[in-house]
């Protein structure tokens, strides 16, 4: 049971972590490369949702739910549909996470995740578009922190994208200048995926889906969002101050495109399944 | 932006209700313990399609230090709902309605707790809803008292509740969603078994004084088989079955022992 009283580690866990390393070892004995065991399981919200999933990252799980709901374009955009990913990291899921107003951590997770999806184009906003400057679709996809064992982030991507991809909604059209429903359940239409992969720096080595004492050691940590093509969409220095050189941003995009057509491949069974 | 659909009768004329129930019949119910593992104790329950997800963390350190209490530990309740749990998205900010319910579970639970053994602290009691379909605030006292054994907390007792009302002129026990909002009222409330004394007690819409005794008499009769049902999903953890001959070993070990020690007396 996670009996952190603080978010410090003893010195004698950070050596012992930070020498592991050194020797090529991890607390769990994964490779520098390997993620955690994922379990993915849609639709686990079916009678409220119009999407949802719920992930287990090892012994970090979260679920992540989406609700579509009618409401007015931004006026820069009046003819595309609005997305948005918000988190929050309620104490449920961790004796390190106290009650209040998201603190920056939850507001980093949230915006990282929602950049993962936005800058990919993962949802197509021109088809979410109801009648041009007047009503789209707003897509919101929220993640709730279940248990906290390091890497949310990878977690909470792979949980939003699986939500994403087996949602459903009603299709309205407007009659009268009302929104009134058509009868039709339609899809989000989906035009890319893109998955978030986090690796951290402890000392020169490179360590992917660190677990939370790995990450209470690390300097630093990349997060890499990589989409069907391969392309890297969006990313992210945090989780410390540490520099990285570029050798090792290289070394970590590699890292990340090796795990990501598998985790894709997961995601798109754990849906395939959802009618 | 799920459709809603106001069922035509909420009593059919062969007298079941609209999911197919006889009036005092509970909605199946999966209780299960020590769901999550950061926390020091914890449960879910699906009641139906409602599925919430209670934890327990402490005795701890309290923060802020102001709410201290000197002669007992603090019991601080947070109930939330996702913002996907309901047909329309809820706003994420906690609402009045989440507050207050809150401080009435804090209520329903106290009185099962030794609190005074832990003064100064705090025990945490986080419940979150990932589905709600009706009888939020009952199911929830069902996983956040499970969660509380789970986590050690002394207690006198589980704490069974249970939603109670009325639809169609007909007293029924376990509203469902659509029971609660058409229905002509709702009586939620929780018990201590071993008395039956009341811990939670609300109520809303219209009932006569004789219905409101009769609607209290169906939940207490209904909370004592919930408490049943709570004691074997504790049992289901932390019984061991002596079919299974895993604790043969333990007797063994205990006589050992005592031989030992007599060999060294001698």
């Amino acid at each position: 049971m996670g009996d952190y009283s603080s978010e410090t580690l003893s010195h004698i866990d950070r050596k012992f972590i930070e020498d592991l390393i050194r020797k090529g070892e991890r607390l769990d004995g994964r490779a520098f490369d390997e993620y955690r065991n994922i379990e993915i399981e849609a639709n686990v919200v079916p009678a409220k949702a119009e999407g949802s999933a719920l992930v287990r990252l090892g012994d970090t799980s979260v679920v992540a739910g989406v609700k579509v709901l009618v409401g007015e374009p931004y006026p820069d955009s009046p003819d595309e549909g609005v997305t948005m990913v918000t988190a929050e990291m309620s104490p449920i899921a961790s004796p390190l996470f106290e009650l209040g107003p998201p603190k920056e951590d939850a507001i980093e997770l949230a915006r990282i995740v929602d950049r993962g999806v936005r800058e990919s184009e993962t949802v197509d906003t021109k088809s979410l578009c109801i009648e041009e400057g007047k009503k789209v679709y707003m897509v919101f996809a929220d993640v709730y922190p279940l248990e906290y064992d390091g890497n949310l982030i990878d977690a909470s991507s792979i949980a939003v994208n699986a939500a994403l991809l087996t949602t459903k909604y009603p299709e309205m059209k407007v009659e009268d200048k009302k929104v009134v429903a058509t009868g039709n359940i339609v899809k989000l239409p989906i035009k890319n995926i893109a998955i978030e992969h986090t690796v951290s720096k402890i000392g020169n080595r490179l360590i992917i889906d660190a677990n939370l004492r790995e990450e209470f050691v690390q300097d630093c940590r990349l997060t890499m969002a990589v989409d069907q093509n391969d392309n890297f969409t969006a990313l992210q220095k945090g989780g410390g101050s540490g520099p990285i050189s570029l050798e090792l941003v290289d070394q970590a995009m590699g890292m990340a495109l090796d795990n990501a057509k598998e985790i894709k491949d997961l995601i798109n069974a754990a849906v395939k399944d959802v009618e | 932006m799920s459709p809603e659909i106001k069922p035509d009768f909420l009593i059919s004329p062969e007298g079941l209700r609209v999911d197919g129930r006889r009036p005092d019949e509970l909605r199946p119910i999966e209780l299960k313990v020590g769901v999550l593992k950061q926390a020091d104790g914890s449960a879910s329950i699906r009641q139906g399609k409602t599925y919430i997800l209670a934890a327990v963390y402490g005795p701890r350190e309290l923060h802020p230090r102001h709410l201290t209490l000197n002669d007992r530990a603090y019991l601080r309740v947070e109930y939330r709902m996702a913002t996907f749990s309901v047909p329309d998205r809820k706003r994420p900010a906690p609402s009045r309605r989440e507050k207050e319910i809150s401080m009435v579970i804090a209520n329903a639970l106290k009185p099962a707790l030794f609190l005074e053994e832990y003064p100064k602290a705090v025990v945490d009691v986080f419940i979150q809803v990932i589905q709600a379909d009706g009888g939020t605030r009952c199911a929830a006292i069902n996983a956040a008292s499970l969660a509380l054994a789970d986590a050690g907390i002394p207690m006198k007792s589980l704490v069974p509740a249970v939603a109670v009302g009325k639809a169609d002129g007909q007293l029924l026990v376990d509203l469902g969603d659509e029971e609660d909002k058409y229905g002509q009222g709702d009586v939620p409330m929780a018990i201590l078994p071993q008395t039956g004394e009341i811990t939670l007690l609300q109520q809303d819409g219209f009932f006569t004084r004789e219905e409101l005794i009769e609607a209290m008499q169906m939940g207490i009769n209904s909370c004592k088989y919930l408490h049943e049902l709570q004691k074997d999903a504790l049992k289901r953890v932390y019984v061991r079955n002596p079919e299974d001959g895993e604790d043969d070993f333990d007797d063994d070990l205990e006589a050992d022992l005592g031989e030992s020690e007599i060999m060294e007396d001698e």
